[in-house]
Order: structure tokens, then C-alpha cells, then sequence
């Protein structure tokens, strides 16, 4: 294996603005007074409140819960009382049942946290369901069950296990700074996660623009001879998972297929600090670091924050707004970043930052006719035509825009980036993807 | 805290909401733009432009400005017929201006360069839906046009010393000129290449690269030209294929059709060769967008120069080449299209 600056072929260069945030450390964010928890915020079912309005509930204790197999629980994140279940909207997008809870402000503990014990004494199925009970979902974005992760079927035969420190969206530095500065759960979350699956070997991938991070977990790893540290290069998207196999494992996971099918699993960083704690301090996942920045807001921080927390909250812990008005406020990174149109919904175990941008960084620019460059097939990192599927998509020809694999578009934007006549490339192939899926339920 | 959420009334917050702009991902956009990208043409372009005024004197700056003035005229005037929003500022008429003022002899008559820029522009740019949609190259497609209509206008070529009123072309030379048979070629401009050839005698190799040789006004210097074109590839306006592809295949067609080697350099160095590969075949609108097709392009666009030059009737080959695989582009891309990532093999 190659150890010096793995890449890939396609993608983009794109300033990455991590300088506001990446040497701040890690702080607390104050109490929220009042928490809205949705009870779906993964892939998956969605949770049954198992509380009702007027109950009283510590942090940690379960509230919401499914009998399906791809799903995860949701855990209180504060102590004080149910105030009402609704419906509200959250950051995904997505309109969905919370529960609102009132703070008592005491932060009491339920009983049922405590710690497990070693990581020698539990077998992998225990492991599974440690991480299953503590509600682990992907926190890179996707939000998948990780319990489900770690199951693969027998036939998939899984050999490495992969820890995504790409981090590679501009802005966001809540995992960079959680390499810094606790590399040791990221070794012992990369540890426990290999001893569910029943792998050897662990690979920490880490973009060369976090030199810190490098040598915090080479440090921390230094005495485990089956966990190798990899400097990635810096390029969007680096982060990618197919991208993440593609450069250190060498393997292309196919087209509609799962890391399993190449026999690899990733787990992002956030998520393997959480798998730690879930297993050290029988901690469940109701709480996360989140990096608000950009140019939007007063001071950028790098805040642990309660799920369920309304954005609003945080912001204002930052110092509110800069001067002028802010021009789009996103849950995530400026390339995939989720645009939110209120401030008062709430963290989800998803919400990795919070990027306020300026009126004018957030002004759209003037569109021009497509020149053919072909910038876009040069980034692509799945090898597509997105001019073409954009073409299609645009005239609502979406059996041509199948055709040509819109349904293999992993969505990054890096075509859309890198037009230099701003055509909404990306914008108009998701559209396409939507309607291709939608037809196929409906003849399903 | 000075926040203006946190003191915010109820009224505020609403305004705050109808002020977020919601859109799909990214968020943000590279610096890149079609301005950029069609000035870094023409700064490519400019030392070629400033050697073919050393060269061909200032009747040479005059057929390039009255080019470039009249394809951006042209532009605006359609696009107001039209009613579309004027766009002279993409900067993109400019380079089709000056591209049909270097396809054009030094002694071409000033209404010549307005003709071909109305062709230029509105039959071929415009009439098929403006920058970016036009199937062929527009400046060469206005030299073929003109060619045709004006054949002995296009094909009285001057040499660079003020002197000599007409000379022959390196190509025409080694076409007519060595055979010593100028009255069997087919068309007028080969004849007239012809009568220029006889006795004509070619220049030194070293007069070849730096442009002190009869020829189109901006195709004769070749030292100029890839100062311009190494410009573009480094900063990444134009993909270094289709010109490798393109004069590395003219050179092995030639040879396969026993071309005395001696001969070779001339071929390369001489004619509209190194204008065509690195500023026409590599025309966005016109040539393949997938990687692989940009090879198979320029190796087509080699393969027929060549022929033409040494089969056909006309001396150059270049911009009937190019043109040529213009109209195979969608064909091409079709052949080419990038396996996707993952595929299923």
C-alpha cells in the first residue's frame, strides 16, 4: 500500500475556510432551556414516542424506539419534562414527529448509563447491541443505523475496517478537532467497530491539511499493530466513502453496491468517538460536536451540543450574526450542506456544523449558456456526463438521464462547482434522480 | 449578547426567514467563468497577434481589427434582431474575430474579414443557438466560405518583407513547386499557389518557427503560437489531447504516405497546423467533451490533414480537417462515453 497522499481520479480543488474554527478547542455549549428531538433522524423507520406529554425524563433515557431492524433509537438529551410531541421541521428537510422537552436544568443521568465494562470481556454481538441501544447513526450526513452497518450478511466477507477523517467540506472542522484532541476513543471506537465486524485491520484516512490530526492518532495508535494512519490529499470529495475504499483499499465498490460488496465497512469520525463512548461510559448518542462558522456568524466555535438544541441557540451562543443579514444558513458544508429557511429547528445526530453565510457570499450568480468545456466530466468523481444528465433533466427526459447512470451521482456538486457558466448541474440531475425513483415505485 | 436573534421580536424573526436563501447544494462556486476563460484565449492569442504585425506590417493589425469589430458587431446586432440579451461581453465574438483575421493573407482586402465574420457569427454561431451551440468551428467555417467565394483573394499570399508583393506558402511549394507541375491542380487557389510556387524556394527551418514566412497572417509563427498555447494548458483552458492527438497523428500519417522525411518538419512547422490544433480543434463548442473522444478527434483530424495535403488538391488540409470532424463530434461522444465508476463489468 502506498503511504504518501492517496487521491482520486476527478474532483475538485476547493479553498477549504477550516481556518476559522480548526484550532478552537472543543467547548460545551450552554444548556438549552427547551430541546426538540425528532424521532426520525436516520435511514430507516422512524421511532414511536414512548413517552408521553407531561412525563418526566433524564438524559440518556429512551423516548423514542422501533421494532425495525434499520432503525435507531432516540434518547433524551437533557432531564426535566415532555412537554408536547409534534410535528415540525428539521434540517434534513424532512417534516417529522418531536418530542419537545423542557429542561430542569439539572442534567440528572438515567440509571441505565453506566459503563460495560473491557473491550475483552464483550463479544461482538454484545458490541452490536451496545452501539444499538445507544441510537449510533452515521454523523456524516447520511444517518445510517451503525448496528446495521456492522452486521453484514455472513456472505459478505468484510477484511478492513475504515475510519473516514477526510473531513473534506470546506468549513467544517468538528471531526478534525475530535482527531486532535481525543485521539485515543477514535483508536478505541476503530477497535471496538473491528471487533464487531470480526476484522484485523483498521485504516484512518485523514486529509494532509490536518498535520495535527496525523500525528495525534498516529501517537494514539502507535501500539496497535493491525491500525494504519493515512495521509489522504486534499480534494473534494475526498470524503466520499466510495472515494475513501477507491484510494487506500484500492477497490471499486460497483455501481448500486455497499462498501460490504468490496469488503470494507467506513464509519466517520464522529460516529467511532460515539461507538467509543457508547461502549466505555455506556453513553447514548445525545449529544455531538458541531462546528458553527463562516463568515455569517460573530465568533466560529467548535461546540459540543445537545441533539435537539434549536440552531437558534447555538448561534447566539456564537455571538449572533455579523453585521448585514445573513444570506443562507446550512446544516452542513458549503458543497453538500443542507440550506435551512428558519432558525429554529433542531440538532439531529446528522448535524455536523452549522454555516452561516454572508448576503453577498450566498448571492446567486448569473447564469450562463453551457460552452462545452467539459470541466464536468474532467471532476466527476463517478466518471459521469453532467452535462448531458443536466440536459436531460432539465427537459424532463429522464428515462435519457437514467440511461446515461444519473441514479450512480453521489450528488458531491463538484460539477456544479466548477462550471464556469454556473449551470445548476448537480441541482438538476438530483431532480432527475427523485423522478427516476419515484417511477420505479410506482410500476414496483 | 448582542445578537440580533436573541432580542429579536416575533415580527423580526419572520423577516429573518423571508430573507435565507433556500436553494439545492453547493452553496458556493469556483472563480472560474466564461469571461476568464474566453480573455485567457485571447491573452494566449495576443503575442501571435503582435508577431503577425512585425511580420505582415500594419495591413495585418488592420485586417485583425476590422475582424474583430465586425464579429462583435455582427453578435449584437443579430441578438438584438433576435431579441436575446446581448452577450459581446462573454468576450467570445472577439476570438472569432481574430481567428478568421489568421486564417486571412496580409494582402486580403479590408471588406474581406466582414464577410467572413457575418458568416461567421450569424449563420454559424447564431443561427444555431449562439456561444456553445454552434456545431462547427466559426472561424473556420468562415475561411471555407470564403475560400470558395474569394479563392484568389485567400490564396495570394504576401511574404513578410514589404518587397515581395506574393509569395508561395512553405505547403504550396511543396505541393506545386517540386513537382513542377502547377497547371494539373483542380481548383483556381491551387493554381494560383501554383504560378507562386514555380521556382520558389523554401525558407530555412529556424524562418519557419518564428513566423518570417508567407502564410495566413496569424499561422506563421509557430514560436509565438505555443508561447500562446502552453499558456492555455497550463492554466487548464484547453486539454492537451486534442493538440497531441491531432499533430502527433498528422505526423505518422505523413510518413505512412511517404513523405520524404526531410519534408516532415516543413508539414509541421508550416500551414495553419499548430493555429488549428491548439486554437481550433480544441473550440469547446465543436469538439468532444469525454476524454477519450478528444484523442480520437485530433487523431482524425490529423489523419484527413494529412491526406489532403498530400492526396488531395488543396496545399492545406487543416481547417477542412477540422471542420470535418467537427460534424463527428456527436458521434464521437456517443462512442466515448465514460464507463462510470463501479461499472458492472
Amino acid at each position: 500500500m502506498k503511504l504518501k497522499d492517496l487521491t482520486f481520479r476527478g474532483g475538485v480543488a476547493v479553498s477549504d475556510n477550516k481556518g476559522l474554527t480548526k484550532d478552537l478547542l472543543i467547548e460545551p455549549a450552554e444548556d438549552p432551556s427547551m430541546v426538540m428531538i425528532a424521532l426520525h433522524q436516520h435511514t430507516g423507520a422512524p421511532c414511536e414516542a414512548v413517552v408521553q406529554a407531561g412525563d418526566e425524563v433524564k438524559v440518556g433515557q429512551v423516548i423514542g424506539q422501533s421494532q425495525a431492524f434499520v432503525s435507531a433509537p432516540v434518547h433524551s438529551s437533557v432531564s426535566g419534562t415532555v412537554k408536547e410531541i409534534v410535528s415540525m421541521a428539521i434540517p434534513t428537510g424532512l417534516t417529522v414527529e418531536c418530542v419537545v422537552i423542557e429542561s430542569d436544568g439539572k442534567n440528572t443521568m438515567d440509571e441505565s448509563i453506566k459503563p460495560n465494562g473491557g473491550l475483552e470481556d464483550l463479544s461482538p454481538e454484545e458490541l452490536i447491541e451496545i452501539i444499538k441501544e445507544a441510537g449510533i447513526t452515521g454523523m456524516g450526513g447520511a444517518g445510517f443505523p451503525a448496528h446495521v452497518k456492522f452486521s453484514p450478511p455472513a456472505e459478505k466477507k468484510i477484511d478492513t475496517i475504515l475510519i473516514n477523517g477526510a473531513e473534506c467540506e470546506p468549513y467544517l472542522t468538528a471531526d478534525h478537532r475530535l482527531m486532535v484532541e481525543e485521539p485515543d476513543k477514535i483508536v478505541f471506537g476503530l477497535k471496538v467497530i473491528m471487533k464487531a465486524v470480526g476484522v484485523d485491520k483498521g485504516v484512518i484516512g485523514v486529509e494532509v491539511n490536518k498535520p495535527d490530526a496525523i500525528k495525534a492518532l498516529k501517537e494514539a495508535s502507535r501500539d496497535e499493530e493491525n491500525i494504519s494512519i493515512v495521509p489522504l490529499k486534499v480534494k473534494y470529495p475526498q470524503g466520499d466513502e466510495k472515494r475513501l475504499i477507491d484510494v487506500i483499499l484500492g477497490r471499486q465498490v460497483p455501481s448500486g453496491g455497499l462498501p460490504m460488496d468490496v469488503g470494507a465497512v467506513v464509519s466517520n469520525i464522529s460516529t467511532t468517538r460515539a461507538i467509543a463512548e457508547a461502549v466505555m461510559d455506556g453513553k447514548p448518542l445525545y449529544e455531538r460536536v458541531v462546528t458553527i462558522t463562516g463568515q455569517g456568524v460573530k465568533n466560529p466555535r467548535n461546540l459540543v451540543v445537545k441533539v435537539g438544541t434549536p440552531f437558534k441557540d447555538i448561534i447566539e451562543q456564537c455571538g449572533g450574526f455579523n453585521e448585514g443579514s445573513p444570506g443562507k444558513i446550512l446544516m452542513g458544508g458549503p458543497m453538500m450542506g443542507i440550506s435551512q429557511y428558519s432558525i429554529d429547528v433542531p440538532v439531529i445526530k446528522g448535524t455536523g456544523g452549522i454555516l452561516v453565510m454572508t448576503e453577498e457570499e450566498a448571492k446567486p450568480e448569473p447564469l450562463q449558456p453551457c460552452i462545452r468545456c467539459g470541466k464536468c466530466l474532467e471532476v466527476c468523481p463517478v466518471y459521469l456526463q453532467p452535462i448531458y444528465l443536466s440536459n436531460y433533466a432539465l427537459k424532463g427526459d429522464f428515462d435519457k438521464a437514467e440511461a446515461l447512470h444519473a441514479l450512480d451521482c453521489v450528488e458531491c456538486g463538484a460539477c456544479s462547482y466548477q462550471c464556469p457558466s454556473k449551470r445548476p448541474l448537480v441541482e438538476s440531475i438530483r431532480l432527475a434522480k427523485r423522478e427516476i425513483i419515484a417511477k420505479r415505485n410506482k410500476t414496483n | 449578547m448582542d445578537s440580533r436573534v436573541a432580542s429579536a421580536p416575533r415580527a423580526e424573526e419572520v423577516a429573518l426567514e423571508n430573507m435565507l436563501l433556500v436553494s439545492s447544494s453547493p452553496h458556493i462556486r469556483s472563480n472560474e467563468s466564461v469571461q476568464r476563460i474566453m480573455l485567457d484565449v485571447i491573452i494566449a492569442l495576443t503575442p501571435a497577434i503582435i508577431g503577425s504585425v512585425y511580420f505582415f506590417g500594419i495591413n495585418a493589425l488592420k485586417l485583425i481589427l476590422i475582424s474583430i469589430a465586425s464579429s462583435m458587431f455582427f453578435e449584437a446586432i443579430i441578438q438584438k434582431l433576435f431579441g436575446k440579451p446581448i452577450t459581446i461581453d462573454d468576450f467570445s465574438a472577439i476570438i472569432t474575430g481574430i481567428l478568421i483575421a489568421f486564417n486571412l493573407p496580409a494582402s486580403a482586402p479590408w471588406w474581406l474579414p466582414i464577410m467572413g465574420s457575418a458568416f461567421a457569427i450569424i449563420v454559424v454561431k447564431q443561427f444555431f443557438g449562439g456561444l456553445g451551440s454552434n456545431f462547427m468551428n466559426p472561424a473556420l467555417a468562415a475561411r471555407a466560405m470564403l475560400l470558395t467565394s474569394w479563392p484568389i483573394h485567400m490564396s495570394t499570399f504576401t511574404g513578410t518583407r514589404p518587397d515581395v508583393m506574393s509569395a508561395a506558402t512553405p505547403l504550396a511549394i511543396m505541393k506545386f513547386g517540386m513537382s513542377a507541375d502547377g497547371t494539373a491542380s483542380a481548383t483556381v487557389e491551387s493554381a494560383t499557389s501554383a504560378s507562386q510556387a514555380a521556382g520558389a524556394e523554401l525558407p530555412t527551418l529556424w524562418n519557419l518557427f518564428i513566423g518570417n514566412n508567407p502564410g495566413a497572417i496569424g499561422e506563421t509563427s509557430i514560436l509565438l503560437l505555443l508561447i500562446g498555447a502552453a499558456y492555455l494548458i497550463i492554466r487548464q483552458v484547453i486539454d492537451w489531447k486534442i493538440p497531441v492527438a491531432y499533430i502527433g497523428s498528422t505526423l505518422a500519417m505523413l510518413m505512412i504516405l511517404g513523405v520524404e522525411s526531410q519534408f516532415i518538419p516543413y508539414h509541421i512547422l508550416s500551414g495553419g497546423l499548430i493555429l488549428g490544433a491548439f486554437y481550433m480543434a480544441t473550440d469547446y463548442a465543436s469538439s468532444p467533451v469525454t476524454s477519450k473522444g478528444r484523442i480520437v478527434f485530433g487523431i482524425g483530424a490529423g489523419i484527413l490533414t494529412a491526406i489532403i495535403r498530400v492526396n488531395g488538391g488543396y496545399p492545406e488540409g487543416v481547417s477542412y480537417s477540422i471542420l470535418l470532424m467537427n460534424i463527428t463530434v456527436p458521434l464521437i461522444e456517443k462512442l466515448t462515453a465514460p464507463k462510470k465508476f463501479g461499472e458492472v463489468k
